[in-house]
C-alpha cells in the first residue's frame, strides 16, 4: 500500500508542475458548456426534458461525460508516453515496486484528476443553481465509477499499441460515440435499437443515468444497481486487463 | 583458441560470500538465446565487469542481475535471494543505472531523486537530505533545482548514477556507465565510481571502453554471443590472451600482406591488418631490432605494452556482426 501510495505520490509531484495549465481548461471548460448549452441551445428546447429544463436535464450527463474526457486524458498519452518516450514505468520497475504499485499508483492519480474535474463542474453547476437534491455531492462518486470504468481499460489499451496513432483511433470510434450516444445531449429513447446497444454497453451511459438521479433527486429503483454492477464489471475487468498489458510490458 | 579459464574455485557457501551468483544462466526472446547459459560470481566489495561486442547479452544479463527480467532457465541469486520470488526485496538492495537514462525530464534533477526514494519507502526529509548529499556526489548541486530536460547529456547520466544511490545500495549495475560522456565527464564518473568502491558498495559494470575496464574492474568477463569467452582480471586476461608488448608497423605500401611472409618469425603471433601489421611480442625494442635487420623498413614503427583493447579483439574478432 505505501508502495503504492509513493507511486501516486510521484505523479502529484509531476501534476504540481503542471495543474496551473490544466486548471484553467478544468474551470473554463464547465462555463463555457453552462452558457452554450444552458443559454443558447437550452433556449431551442421547449419545456425541457421530462418537464426539467434543458440545462439541468444535462448536466449530470455533463458531469459523467467530463469523467469521461478526464478518464480518457490521463489514460491515453501520459501512458504511451511513459512507457514509449520517456520510459518512466521503467525506471519505477528497477524501484523495489510491484507491477500491482506502478500501475495501481498511476491510476488512483487519474481517479484524483477525474474526481477534481466533477468536483469543478459541480460546483460550476451549482452557482447556475441547476441541482435539484441534495443527493448531487453522490455525483462524484459516480465520476470516481465512470472514471475507473473508462480509464482501466483504456490504460489497457495505451499499454499495449505500438504507436500513438492508435490513440487517435480509440478517440475516434470508441470516445466520440460514446460521447455523443449515452444520453448525455437527449434521451437514449430517441436512437435507433442499434446505437442504443452502445449505450448498454459502455460506461458512460450507465454513468449518466445514475448522475441524473442524484442531481435531480429522483430514485433509480432496482436498475440503478444494475448500473452500478455494469460499471463494477468495467473496472474489474479493466484493472485485470491493465495489470496483464503492464506485466507483458514491465517483465520482459 | 585456448581453452575456456576455470572458474575460480567454489565456496564453502555460495550465498554468503557471492552476492551474484550464476549457474548456466539463460535468456531467451522467443526463438532467440541472448544470454546462453554462463556462470558468473562477483564477490563482497569487488568491481566486475561485462565486456562484449554489441548484441553480447550485457544488457539482458544486468536486467535479470536487476531483477526486471525473469531468466528463461538456470540458477540466478542475488543477495542470497532468488529474483523469481524476491524480486522487490532484491531491488529494494540494489541501485540501477540503466543503458538509457530513464530520468523524468519534467521534473527538476533534486525532484527525481526525493520521488524515486519514495519507491524505496524511505521518508520525505530523509529523501531530500540524500537528494542533497548525492547531488553533490555528482557534482550537480548548482542544477538542483533545474529540469532535467536541458541537461547536458553527461549532467543526465550523473543524475542516474545519483539516482541509483538513493537507497544507499549493496550492489549497484551500471550498464554503460560513460557511454557518449567527454573526457571530463567519463572521468568525474569514474573518480566517484572508485569512491563508492572504497565505501565498499559492490560495482557491477558493462562497458565496451577498455580503459574503463582496466580502470575500474578487478575482474571481468568478456561475452560474445551470448556466452562467456573469457574470465578474469585484466592483468591476468592480458597475460593469458596477448603478449606482454606489441609492436604496430605501417608499411608505404597498398597491401600489408605482402610483408606478412617476411616477418614471420617475429613475436609468437602477427595479425594483418588494412592499414598495418601488428607483432604480438615479449620486447617490443628486441622485435623493431629484428625488423630493422631484415632490412625492411616501414614507415612508422609504434611499439606498446599490450592492453585490454587487444585481448579484447582477439577474442571477439575485429570484424562487425551486426
Ligand atoms: N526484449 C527483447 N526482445 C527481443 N530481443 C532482444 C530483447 N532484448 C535484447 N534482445 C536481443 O538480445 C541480444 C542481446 O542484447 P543485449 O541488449 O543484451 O546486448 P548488449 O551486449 O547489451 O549490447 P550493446 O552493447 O549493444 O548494449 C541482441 O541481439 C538483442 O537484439
Ligand atoms: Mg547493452
Amino acid at each position: 500500500m505505501t508502495a503504492m501510495l509513493s507511486v501516486l505520490e510521484f505523479h502529484l509531484v509531476n501534476y504540481r508542475r503542471t495543474w496551473r495549465s490544466s486548471a484553467l481548461t478544468t474551470l473554463v471548460m464547465p462555463l463555457l458548456v453552462m452558457l452554450g448549452f444552458g443559454v443558447g441551445v437550452g433556449a431551442y428546447v421547449e419545456g425541457g426534458v421530462g418537464g426539467v429544463p434543458y440545462l439541468d436535464w444535462i448536466v449530470p450527463g455533463l458531469i459523467a461525460s467530463t469523467a469521461l474526457q478526464a478518464a480518457v486524458g490521463e489514460a491515453t498519452w501520459p501512458v504511451f508516453s511513459y512507457f514509449e518516450w520517456l520510459k518512466v514505468y521503467f525506471a519505477q520497475a528497477a524501484a523495489p515496486l510491484r507491477v500491482a504499485d506502478i500501475l495501481g499508483g498511476h491510476l488512483a492519480f487519474m481517479l484524483f484528476r477525474i474526481v477534481l474535474s466533477a468536483a469543478v463542474f459541480l460546483a460550476v453547476a451549482a452557482a447556475f443553481g441547476t441541482l435539484h437534491s441534495w443527493w448531487a455531492p453522490l455525483t462524484l462518486v459516480v465520476a470516481l465509477l465512470v472514471g475507473l470504468a473508462v480509464a482501466a481499460p483504456t490504460v489497457a489499451y495505451a499499454a499495449s499499441v505500438s504507436s500513438d496513432s492508435y490513440l487517435i483511433i480509440l478517440m475516434r470510434f470508441a470516445v466520440l460515440p460514446m460521447s455523443l450516444f449515452s444520453g448525455v445531449f437527449f434521451p437514449i429513447g430517441s436512437l435507433p435499437e442499434l446505437l442504443r446497444w452502445v449505450a448498454y454497453v459502455f460506461p458512460l451511459w450507465h454513468g449518466v443515468e445514475l448522475s441524473r438521479d442524484a442531481i435531480l433527486g429522483t430514485s433509480p429503483g432496482l436498475l440503478g444497481l444494475v448500473h452500478v454492477a455494469c460499471l463494477l464489471a468495467w473496472c474489474a475487468a479493466g484493472c485485470l486487463l491493465a495489470h496483464v498489458r503492464f506485466r507483458r510490458r514491465l517483465v520482459i | 583458441m585456448e581453452p575456456h579459464p576455470t572458474a575460480p574455485p567454489a565456496a564453502q557457501n555460495p550465498t554468503e560470500d557471492f552476492l551474484i551468483h550464476a549457474r548456466g544462466l539463460v535468456k531467451r526472446f522467443g526463438d532467440f538465446t541472448a544470454v546462453d547459459g554462463i556462470d558468473v560470481d562477483v564477490r563482497r566489495g569487488e568491481a566486475f565487469g561485462f565486456l562484449g561486442p554489441n548484441g553480447a547479452g550485457k544488457s539482458s544479463t544486468m536486467r535479470m542481475i536487476g531483477c526486471v527480467s525473469p531468466p528463461t532457465s538456470g540458477v540466478l541469486e542475488i543477495l542470497g535471494l532468488d529474483p523469481r520470488r524476491d524480486g522487490p526485496r532484491i531491488r529494494a538492495r540494489l541501485g540501477v543505472c540503466p543503458q538509457l537514462d530513464n530520468l523524468d525530464i519534467e521534473l527538476t534533477a533534486r525532484e527525481n531523486l526525493t520521488t524515486y526514494a519514495r519507491f524505496f519507502g524511505i521518508g520525505r526529509r530523509e529523501a531530500r537530505r540524500r537528494a542533497d548529499e548525492l547531488l553533490e556526489f555528482v557534482q550537480l548541486a548548482e542544477r538542483a533545482d533545474s529540469k532535467v530536460e536541458p541537461l547536458s547529456g553527461g549532467m543526465k547520466r550523473r543524475l542516474t548514477i545519483a539516482r541509483a544511490m538513493v537507497n544507499q545500495p549493496e550492489v549497484v549495475l551500471l550498464d554503460e556507465p560513460t557511454t557518449g560522456l567527454d573526457p571530463q565527464a567519463r572521468h568525474l564518473v569514474w573518480e566517484r565510481l572508485f569512491r563508492l568502491k572504497q565505501q565498499g558498495v559492490t560495482l557491477v559494470l558493462t562497458t565496451h571502453y577498455m580503459d574503463e575496464a582496466e580502470q575500474l574492474c578487478d575482474r571481468l568477463v568478456v561475452m560474445d554471443g551470448g556466452r562467456i569467452v573469457a574470465e578474469g582480471s585484466p592483468r591476468e586476461l592480458i597475460e593469458r590472451y596477448s603478449t606482454r608488448e606489441v609492436v604496430e608497423l605501417r608499411f608505404n605500401a597498398d597491401d600489408q600482406r605482402a610483408y606478412a611472409e617476411k616477418l614471420d618469425g617475429i613475436g609468437e603471433r602477427l595479425e594483418v591488418l588494412p592499414d598495418r601489421v601488428l607483432l604480438y611480442v615479449d620486447d617490443g625494442d628486441e622485435a623493431t631490432a629484428e625488423v630493422h635487420r631484415r632490412s625492411l623498413s616501414p614507415a612508422s614503427v609504434l611499439a606498446r605494452r599490450s592492453s585490454l583493447e587487444d585481448v579484447f579483439l582477439h577474442l571477439t574478432g575485429r570484424t562487425l556482426v551486426d
